[in-house]
């Protein structure tokens, strides 16, 4: 059953720039789509156009079950820097008027599950960026998303963070059965966290390749090191470079 | 540099300053009424203090009761000019021109209008008015200058106007309030004296007064004893809100975070 079904989206900025040509894109739910394509894409917008934080200027986003509760991930932590780790993590459920002993609750579990039950009490500026996006994912899950939208969020982070909060990422969405779109422009980390991928070409963005992936039940270090992953991601590399060069993937 | 250092420092300064000060007047025989010395201001203000009190606490009151005022005042505006591109258009530029001109220029019609027999009234308006603008334009740019991912967040979870402005707007603006809060500290002193001095005479009894009477009466000492008093109350202020900004920042703000190093 879909989630989500985006057709025939598109959208120019007043600037003049159109920044998403025509994208259609069905997501089912459990699905881990991923998409990736080239800087300015339209990426970003595609995922501000689901969250409707933009209004497309053709095409409909149907979410066939409701519009379920969904989250926003951004590249930047975007933390409030006068909360502590846990008030940032309360946020969403403060907004909502969640009774405050519940929405204190529900925080504390979310920060437990990101690895930082010890640092409810740290402002973001004690913080590292790999913490700092902790935070932020926790944030994220304690308003309980049934479709969770990131946007490049691991970008910033070097890479032995990187890859930490990528396993910890799968293992919490595999857990609260979410959804997630998520928008990437590295190709091995499309590989290692999807289970589908939408390769889209540059400006203005459109859906050159879908390709499904089919990851091991246990992803790790080792896997990574694979022939089988290394064949993934060429299949992506490859769309990828079809997809610039201005050709549809075959 | 430690605590103590920082404390240390300028008070030796200041009272090497001094000693050289009553040096040069004492040995170069400067007549009193040039420039009198630290050991001639210092009776002066033993026999007048009580009614440099008396002045100090006129203008006291005058300066916080005018800093309230600008500060409530100038919030709300602030917040109205938020809600309303439309409504900031039209009045910031007015807002700006209440600014740029002098205030002596524009106290003397201020004093007509209330009337001489309420100076302090007018006193109050004149702070008011100088300190209301730092704060207005802080708090105006602060308004703004919140997190545009932080803005999506908050609509993302369907957050009223109400809940935007208390729990993103105002928190994010507050180190700009609080530094246009430190600037209008100081204007609002100035704004009481400059009200005094203009008036010249009527019902006066503020600091602004004593100096402009003692000029008058060539009581050299007793001015510059006012004087010291004035700038005392000058940097009082400016500690007490400075410490009001740690306070509110230090946990926080990256400039408070610094200081604290």
């Amino acid at each position: 059953m879909h989630i989500l079904a985006l057709s025939h989206i598109a959208k120019t900025f007043d600037s003049g720039t159109r920044a998403v040509g025509d994208v259609s894109l069905a997501v089912e739910a459990g699905d881990f789509l991923t998409l990736v394509g080239p800087s300015g894409c339209g990426k970003s917008t595609v995922l501000r156009i689901v969250a409707g934080l933009l209004r497309p200027d053709a095409g409909a986003v149907e979410f066939p079950q409701g519009r379920p509760e969904t989250g926003f991930v951004f590249q930047e932590p975007a933390l409030m820097p006068w909360a502590t780790a846990l008030g940032n993590a309360r946020l969403p459920l403060e907004l909502k008027r969640v009774p405050r002993a519940e929405a204190q609750a529900r925080a504390v579990t979310a920060l437990e599950r990101v690895g930082l039950g010890g640092f409810g009490n740290a402002y973001p500026r004690e913080l590292s960026g790999g913490m700092k996006m902790r935070v932020s994912i926790a944030r994220a899950l304690a308003a309980r998303p049934r479709l969770l939208l990131m946007d490049e969020p691991f970008a910033a982070l070097d890479e032995f963070t990187r890859q930490a909060l990528n396993d910890d990422l799968i293992k919490l969405a595999r857990e609260d059965g979410i959804t997630v779109l998520f928008v990437t422009h590295s190709v091995y980390e499309s590989t290692y966290l999807s289970s589908r991928v939408a390769v889209m070409t540059p400006r203005p963005g459109r859906i050159a390749a879908e390709i499904a992936l089919d990851p091991p039940a246990t992803r790790d270090a080792a896997w990574r090191l694979t022939p089988e992953f290394a064949a993934e991601a060429a299949r992506i590399s490859r769309a990828l470079a079809a997809a610039t060069a201005g050709r549809e993937a075959a | 540099m430690n605590r103590a250092l920082r404390i240390a420092v300028p008070l030796a300064l200041g009272a090497l300053v001094i000693g050289l000060w009553q040096f040069l007047v004492r040995h170069n025989g400067v007549p009193v009424y040039v420039l009198p010395a630290p050991s001639d201001i210092s009776p002066a203000f033993r026999d007048s203090f009580a009614e440099l009190m008396a002045a100090l606490w006129t203008t006291l009151q005058v300066t916080w009761i005018a800093f309230v005022l600008a500060f409530v005042s100038a919030m709300l505006l602030a917040v109205v000019f938020n809600l309303s591109r439309t409504v900031e258009m039209a009045l910031f530029p007015y807002a700006v021109v209440l600014q740029v001109t002098p205030m002596v220029s524009i106290a003397p019609v201020i004093l007509i209008w209330i009337g001489y027999e309420h100076v302090e009234r007018a006193a109050v308006l004149i702070a008011t008015i100088v300190a209301f603008f730092p704060i207005l334009s802080n708090a105006t740019v602060g308004l703004r200058s919140a997190d545009s991912n932080l803005v999506d967040l908050f609509r993302l979870y369907g957050a009223s106007r109400w809940q935007r402005l208390m729990r993103l707007q105002l928190p994010a603006a507050l180190p700009y309030i609080l530094s246009g809060v430190k600037v209008a500290g100081g204007l609002a002193l100035i704004g009481a004296i400059v009200a005094e001095f203009v008036a010249g005479s009527g019902t006066a009894t503020g600091l602004g007064w004593v100096i402009t009477e003692a000029g008058r009466n060539l009581q050299i000492a007793k001015m510059f004893a006012a004087l010291g008093l004035l700038s005392a109350v000058g940097v009082a202020n400016f500690y007490l809100l400075t410490f009001v900004e740690w306070a509110l920042l230090h946990r926080w703000h990256e400039s408070a975070v610094k200081q604290n190093a």
